[in-house]
């Protein structure tokens, strides 16, 4: 075991996995040399040279295609787009090749193998073009997996997972944790489960689900609703968004009869939203209370109004205790 | 280049603008209409077996477009995209390539298909998306691919191969091949970004990718004109820094050398190059489309007398290499087999209902089996409603 924040760890991970592989390469804008703009990919180029550690032109369509091409031949490129919120450029090819390259081909040829990491979230002063959290846009299309970690040791193991699968994935990186987030990671090689929840609290009076950053904030609303209230929350980190484990958070829900989720991003059309749908679906009859949604604004994500806008855990809290007196 | 801005920094005292048109690229032509070559012009070595094949190639996709061309209208197949015109551009560039150099087509290299060895009935097997589809049953017609002959998946999306084969190429370098990917699209797919992109990407990674442009006039109903206003595609090819040549794209001996030559520079300099075919889309863009509308008859009658078949027949017979009888004869009987073949496939049934979700994923999710199973019990319900799936549930 080490100390490292989730940088380190994604370092960590990204090392680990060129080592092992020979077909694993590392690009995107700043990448190279300089090891990315918050250094995900530091050193990576001195240690595996600039073949599978480079800088591209500023093209994040040309990026995705690049990577398509690349894993369709069989290699396994991890793509960083720089931002999640430059990530539209590359929408067509992520959304009509990427996740339908297996589909199309009758299983000719496939993309599995391609990571696309890129930051994603508030927190950081970044307005609305350095906060977005656009997972449920790829939440809608089938063929993608869709990857959120919460901490250093859930961020190495899931992206060794996510450069191991068969499918492609988004790997979204909560980048207000990268440095703020710190804890003991295994040095070793490890992979954590895509698709699957984790109960990260036992709780009996209420169930709270959230992913990535929020999963912090959620834990303080809790915490909150203990001490102030007595509640009992039981807290999932969904971590993946597609494909989503329904199990997992039904059963918690068949438990406490009450379901409050929270994400950073917009309220309508958020992934909370078909989250709620099948859960009432699934848990009609044990539900004590409507399902809660502590999110975003309908609104771009401002700069000086930051505070206001963000699904903090004293809204969380509110939502607790709206569910709980309902 | 040494400054910081990689670019030529020669000095000159009065302002004064480089024209737009200031470069104009070549056209490599060998083959006269009537056959034989230019005066100094040299012929690019091809043996016999090769030439006929490549002639052979160009006359099947000739006889089968005509025939799904027909069959789409008798409503036999929902949808269907001829060659007609550009057949040299397409067989000669596939032909001047090694079996395992990857191609990535748009949607008009049927030829590039054929020449590689995709069978008649794998042919009709993806047009009437039936079970035997490779595919299937997932595209719409016209839109083939094959990992055995290293052809990719055509995707219906314009210009999105162009970047993917700069990867591909890319991919191919590093694992020490010896191989390139070419990559076609036409001059209207060139406005989009992937292109851009993609070439962009290609030189600035030393991606041994041929980027092969049928430049065929129109983009659907849009004429060149309306689509760019550069000299053609091939001025920015230079642009990029790649190496490029433009070539008459009805003559198929020019379109094998020039194709010849990129693919051992690409290998050699370990660098992408592109080339920019010109030819005519003498039949539509698709059965969907009527030229009348956008474009004259005698227009359409002065290209038809440009005919790269005839072209290439004529410098076939010239050498001795082709019997005209022999050859009508067997033209015929190709019309015949395509016949037959297309009702074996359109008799076929179509893929089986657990194909809804496979391939979406390496393996269906618990969502996706959940859904099959409801959608089986629904279609169980009304079984009149889904004829094609209905009596091979179990």
């Amino acid at each position: 075991m080490a100390k490292m924040n989730l940088l380190q760890a994604i370092n960590n991970a990204l090392d680990l996995a060129m080592e092992k592989d020979d077909s694993v390469v590392c690009f995107g804008e700043d990448v190279g040399h300089f090891g990315g703009v918050f250094r995900a990919t530091s050193k990576l180029q001195e240690k595996y040279g600039r073949d599978r550690c480079f800088n591209t032109p500023l093209t994040e369509q040309g990026i995705a295609g690049f990577a398509n091409g690349m894993a369709a031949q069989g290699m396994k490129p991890v793509a960083e787009i720089q931002f999640a919120d430059y990530i539209f450029p590359a929408f067509d090819q992520i959304v009509n090749e990427t996740a339908k390259f297996r589909y199309r081909s009758g299983n000719e040829f496939n993309v599995g193998g391609l990571v696309f990491r890129t930051p994603y979230g508030g927190g950081i002063a970044g307005g609305h073009y350095h906060s977005q959290s656009p997972e449920a846009y790829f939440a809608h299309t089938p063929g993608l997996q869709v990857v959120v970690p919460r901490d250093p040791y859930q961020a190495k193991g899931l992206l060794l997972a996510s450069i191991n699968s068969p499918e492609p994935v988004i790997f979204f990186e909560p980048k207000r944790l990268y440095r703020a987030a710190v804890g003991e990671v295994p040095e070793d090689y490890y992979e954590l489960p895509i698709g699957k929840a984790e109960v990260v609290q036992e709780g009996s009076d209420l169930t709270l689900l959230a992913w990535g950053a929020q999963m912090e904030i959620v834990q303080k609303a809790a915490d909150m609703a203990k001490e102030k209230d007595g509640i009992s929350c039981e807290i999932i980190d969904l971590r993946s968004i597609l494909p989503w484990d329904v199990e997992t958070v039904a059963n918690s829900v068949l438990k406490t009869g009450r379901l409050v989720i929270n994400h950073e991003a917009p309220l309508t059309g958020g992934f909370a939203g078909e989250i709620a749908a099948t859960i009432q679906k699934e848990c009609f009859l044990h539900l004590e209370s409507p399902i809660e949604r502590v999110c975003g604004l309908d609104t771009p994500y401002p700069l000086a109004l930051e505070k206001e806008y963000v699904a903090d855990h004293l809204k969380t809290y509110e939502a607790i205790v709206r569910s709980m007196n309902f | 280049m040494t400054n910081p801005n990689n670019a030529t920094m020669t000095t000159v005292h009065s302002a004064e603008f480089t024209s737009g048109h200031a470069l104009t690229i070549p056209t490599l032509r060998l083959l006269k209409d009537d056959g034989t070559l230019y005066e100094g012009a040299k012929e690019p070595e091809l043996d016999k077996a090769t030439a006929l094949k490549m002639y052979d190639t160009m006359v099947f996709i000739r006889v089968l477009d005509e025939r799904m061309l027909a069959a789409q209208r008798q409503g036999r197949i929902s949808f269907y995209m001829q060659c007609l015109g550009e057949e040299a551009a397409v067989v000669g560039s596939a032909a001047a390539l090694d079996d395992k150099d990857m191609i990535m087509a748009q949607y008009r290299e049927q030829g590039a298909l054929r020449y590689r060895g995709f069978s008649l009935e794998q042919f009709m097997n993806q047009l009437f998306s039936n079970e035997k589809d490779l595919g299937k049953g997932r595209q719409m017609p016209v839109h083939y691919g094959s990992q055995d002959i290293y052809y990719m998946t055509v995707s219906s999306p314009l210009g999105t191969q162009i970047p993917q084969a700069s990867g591909y190429a890319y991919a191919q370098r590093l694992r020490g091949l010896k191989n390139v990917t070419l990559c076609y699209f036409g001059e209207g797919a060139a406005s989009e970004g992937d292109f851009h992109a993609g070439l962009n990407m290609a030189a600035v990674h030393k991606a041994p990718a041929l980027f092969f442009c049928r430049n065929n006039g129109y983009a659907i109903s849009t004429p060149a004109n309306e689509q760019f206003v550069g000299d053609g595609i091939a001025c920015r090819g230079v642009g990029y820094g790649i190496k490029t040549m433009r070539v008459d794209g009805a003559d198929i001996l020019a379109v094998y050398q020039a194709t010849k030559m990129a693919r051992e520079q690409a290998l050699a300099g370990n660098e992408p190059i592109l080339l920019e075919s010109m030819a005519y889309r003498l039949a539509a863009h698709s059965s969907s489309d009527d030229p009348s509308g956008y474009r004259s008859k005698e227009e359409e009658e002065q290209w038809r007398k440009n005919d790269p078949i005839s072209r290439f027949r004529l410098w076939l017979i010239n050498k001795g290499w082709l019997d005209d009888a022999a050859d009508t004869e067997q033209t015929s009987a190709l019309r015949q087999e395509i016949l037959d073949a297309l009702k074996v496939a359109e008799k076929v049934a179509k893929p089986g209902i657990e194909h809804m979700i496979s391939d979406v994923y390496a393996e269906p999710t618990v969502q996706l089996q959940q859904q099959l199973k409801e959608l089986k019990a629904h279609i169980k319900k009304y079984p009149d409603a889904y004829p094609v799936t209905a009596g091979r549930i179990d």
